[in-house]
């Protein structure tokens, strides 16, 4: 009796499977009727759900992007939460179809784990946050203090490596996770907490007292945020890539939600938005897309400036500035290849 | 003598004393306390100091709990309204009263359309209808702003009881359900609600056709009718085989080498019913479960299906059979020797690669797997400890009662060995029901990871207690009430020698 229960409920879970396997993931997606993008379960500014389930952040809306240039709804996503720890092995067993969850590129994800990175939608690095009655205006002078860190992390090693290299020493209060790090940071168990910056201005907008603490100008790694994809599945990849892409490249010719329809109802004297916007050739069939997606991107989420200072921008709690992420016109490293 | 004895009888009281007020200090609440709290130096120094120190907490803590702010919109709203009171310290209910639902329910989805047509019927109509913003075709984000002002204007309890009838119809089956096998004065017949009810609370909590659970359990009954047959028609051995083979023919390939499109019949029976009759609540994906739902989900299932598991391992452990007693050994050191979060990490890590690709095996049920076999583990060494605890007397008693095996464990052994294992069983399933929370270490959204989650959000980013006593109170209530059930059936079955 037991043995048959167990059966049967493993037959029932079996149903759903069917024959997955031989399609590509587009097909996938499109038979399914909605996107599986693997998130954060909860990271301030870039995914959170509001009071009503929804979720809102920097890293939903580049999934909510992927779903509309696929399915033409911004809303046809389905958030897979994973932890740092089962993110890479969910993607990889084709759990989720897209993970955008703050990964930073790194050399051994992108080969080892047989993944694709496929751009980087969040340019980020480690920082340092101190009360300001400490006098301190560069990590540099952080020599005997104590330092908040969280374990197993790559900020972990990145500060052994900054301190080594400045010749100066530190006493390392571990932590889990970064609410425990708040707490301890805050109850003055250490005199520093080091994270990644975006994660230090969010830790910070909460704080009673935001102007009693301060964010040190070093930087001392780069972490790259970005989407990931299975290897494999290039036109899948390829999707990914112009859809972050487009997002880019509508902020460096202007185009917003609120003027892309307008700008998309005849071609515009710019061959380059006419291209993007699908008035001018048949650049989306060549992913297999409609020919006007990228307008239904645009109109659903927002170019790549909108969504920023709409979850992140320097109007919101998190209020970060646009720094390395401003357009390669401004200074920032964003460079969208061209839409040709 | 007489006189002399008359005369004595003169000093005889023939009336009681009315008895005397006891002396000042040795009555009431005064002699309760010293006898109680100052019965020596010592003692009364003891009870100082702790009445200081319960004293000294409950002055940081209740003002707190007490003068918490209810209404606000994010926390730094509770700063400002607390500032604005001028109290030094107040507790943000307001995260749980805009969140309660979520931490109760995750992201289950509430039944939109029925909110919409009973509670917010005039604004339904101004938008077009139930078709025109819910229908297929209909703009979503439009539906998403429309269910936002919807249930910000019928307010949380009306959701919570409208919105989520599907999980509290669950939970209320669930107590009846239940009430059969807890409480023995009820009706008997109320156990066929028991053994339907599974079938029922999958088709509440997941939707989707009414023919898919109900074709589970009739090919159910089904095999174990041609089993039965088989059995009483040509032996108990050839019985269960036929058994085995009905069960794989109608939720299994039996012919995995020779596709011919008929196996399993489950989905084609399913089909059929489904196509002529298309009965069936919208489907929910496991995705979708969380917050206290999901404990209560993955621990309910865990205890009703480790319990005839684990008495099935600690009598297959005491077999006089080597092989099932050595099966029954290693299964339960293997999985009791290996830490839960391991075998949570094994569930939805590990087994991707042993399933063929493609194959989506839910992970809730994984993880319920895992939890009940990890259960069964312990409860099996419980239910053994009952078992050695019988004086060798009773099995003695039933096999010179002529009993074969099974008569004698059902009739004698076992509701004695289970009676003495009443505390022990009861403190594995409320351990089992705390370890639900280790689920957050793989990405459920179970209580504690919505907690996450909520602080994720601008509003609550930086609020820890108010959301940790919440999930702990809730916590608490069920894992109360079933150390209150024990203690009541340990006294109800108490016929023996205490």
């Amino acid at each position: 009796m037991k043995k048959s229960v167990f059966l049967g409920t493993l037959a029932v879970a079996g149903l759903a499977a069917g024959l997955a396997s031989a399609q590509s993931t587009l097909e996938q997606v499109q038979a399914r009727g909605s996107l599986l993008c693997g998130s954060n379960e909860g990271l301030a500014g870039f995914a959170a759900p509001d009071a009503n389930g929804v979720w809102q952040g920097f890293d939903v809306s580049l999934c909510r992007a992927i779903a509309t240039a696929v399915l033409g709804d911004p809303q046809a996503v389905e958030f897979v939460p994973l932890t740092s720890q089962t993110r890479f092995t969910a993607l990889a067993a084709g759990e989720v179809d897209v993970l955008v969850r703050n990964s930073t590129w790194t050399y051994s994800r992108d080969t080892d784990l047989n993944l694709d990175f496929v751009g980087v939608n969040y340019y980020d690095g480690q920082g340092f946050m101190v009360r300001s009655d400490l006098g301190v205006s560069s990590a540099t002078e952080l020599d005997g203090a104590t330092v908040c860190i969280q374990t197993g992390t790559t900020t972990e090693l990145n500060l052994a490596d900054f301190f080594r290299v400045n010749n100066i020493t530190y006493e390392p209060v571990p932590v889990a996770t970064n609410a425990e790090g708040q707490q301890q940071y805050l109850a003055g168990a250490c005199d520093v907490y080091t994270t990644d910056v975006s994660g230090l201005a969010a830790t910070r907008a909460t704080f009673e007292n935001a102007s009693e603490h301060v964010i040190l100008p070093e930087i001392v790694s780069k972490e790259p945020l970005g989407p990931v994809v299975r290897h494999g599945d290039n036109d899948w990849g390829d999707i990914v890539r112009w859809t972050l892409n487009a997002l880019v490249a509508a902020e460096e010719y202007g185009v917003t939600s609120a003027n892309v329809r307008e700008l998309a109802a005849a071609p515009t004297a710019n061959p380059e938005i006419n291209r993007l916007l699908g008035t001018e050739g048949e650049l989306g069939a060549m992913m297999g897309l409609a020919n006007d997606w990228a307008v239904n991107v645009i109109a659903a989420v927002g170019n790549y400036g909108e969504v920023f200072e709409q979850n992140i921008g320097e109007n919101t709690p998190v209020g970060l500035a646009r720094g390395l992420n401003a357009q390669w016109t401004d200074g920032g490293l964003l460079y969208s290849p061209p839409f040709r | 003598m007489s006189d002399t004895h008359a005369h004595s009888v003169a000093f005889a009281r023939d009336t009681m004393l009315p008895p005397a007020p006891p002396p000042p200090g040795e009555t009431g609440a005064i002699r309760w306390i010293r006898e109680n709290l100052f019965s020596s130096w010592s003692n009364g120094l003891l009870t100082i100091v702790s009445i200081y120190l319960i004293w000294s907490i409950l002055s940081a803590i209740l003002p707190w709990t007490l003068q918490g702010i209810w209404d606000a919109g994010s926390l730094g709203e509770c700063r400002a309204i607390r500032d604005e009171r001028g109290l030094s310290t107040a507790a943000c209910w307001a995260v749980i009263n805009e969140r309660w639902l979520q931490i109760l329910f995750g992201f289950y989805p509430t039944d939109n359309q029925l909110l919409a047509s009973w509670f917010y019927s005039d604004e339904l109509a101004a938008a077009g209808g139930l078709e025109a913003v819910f229908g297929p075709g209909s703009n979503s984000t439009a539906r998403i702003e429309f269910i936002a002002a919807m249930k910000a204007d019928i307010g949380n309890l009306v959701v919570f009881f409208f919105g989520y009838w599907r999980p509290l119809m669950a939970l209320a089956l669930l107590v009846v359900a239940v009430a059969p096998i807890l409480y023995s004065s009820l009706p008997r017949k109320l156990l066929w609600f028991s053994l339907a009810y599974p079938f029922v609370a999958v088709f509440l909590l997941w939707g989707g056709t009414i023919w898919g659970p109900v074709s589970v359990a009739v090919g159910l009954v089904a095999a174990i009718l041609v089993g039965r047959v088989v059995a009483a028609a040509s032996g108990a051995l050839l019985g269960m085989l036929a058994g085995i083979v009905a069960v794989l023919a109608i939720f299994l390939n039996p012919l995995p080498f020779a596709d011919i499109g008929l196996f399993p019949l489950l989905p084609h029976v399913t089909g059929v019913l489904n196509a002529a009759m298309p009965i069936g609540l919208e489907a929910i994906p496991s995705d979708d479960f969380g917050g206290f739902m999901l404990a209560i989900i993955i621990g309910t299932s865990g205890i009703v299906l480790s319990l005839p598991l684990g008495i099935v391992l600690a009598l297959g452990r005491q077999s006089s059979m080597p092989l099932i007693k050595w099966i029954c050994v290693t299964f339960i050191e293997v999985i009791r020797g290996v830490p839960l979060i391991v075998w949570l990490f094994t569930a939805s890590l590990l087994l991707n690669y042993f399933l063929p690709p493609g194959t989506n095996f839910d992970l809730l049920l994984r993880v319920i797997i895992m939890v009940t076999l990890f259960a069964s583990a312990y409860l099996a060494e419980v239910v053994r400890g009952g078992l050695a605890a019988l004086p060798k007397g009773q099995y003695e008693a039933a096999d010179s009662l002529g009993l074969d095996y099974w008569k004698a464990m059902r009739l004698i052994v076992l509701p004695q060995a289970l009676k003495i294992s009443i505390p022990g069983i009861v403190n594995t399933f409320i351990g089992l029901f705390k370890d639900t929370t280790l689920v957050v270490f793989i990405g459920l959204r179970d209580p504690l990871g919505l907690t996450n989650a909520i602080r994720a959000t601008a509003e609550w980013n930086g609020i820890y207690w108010e959301l940790y006593i919440f999930v702990g109170l809730l916590f608490f209530v069920f894992c109360f009430f079933m150390s209150r059930y024990s203690m009541y059936l340990e006294r109800k079955l108490q016929t023996d020698r205490r």
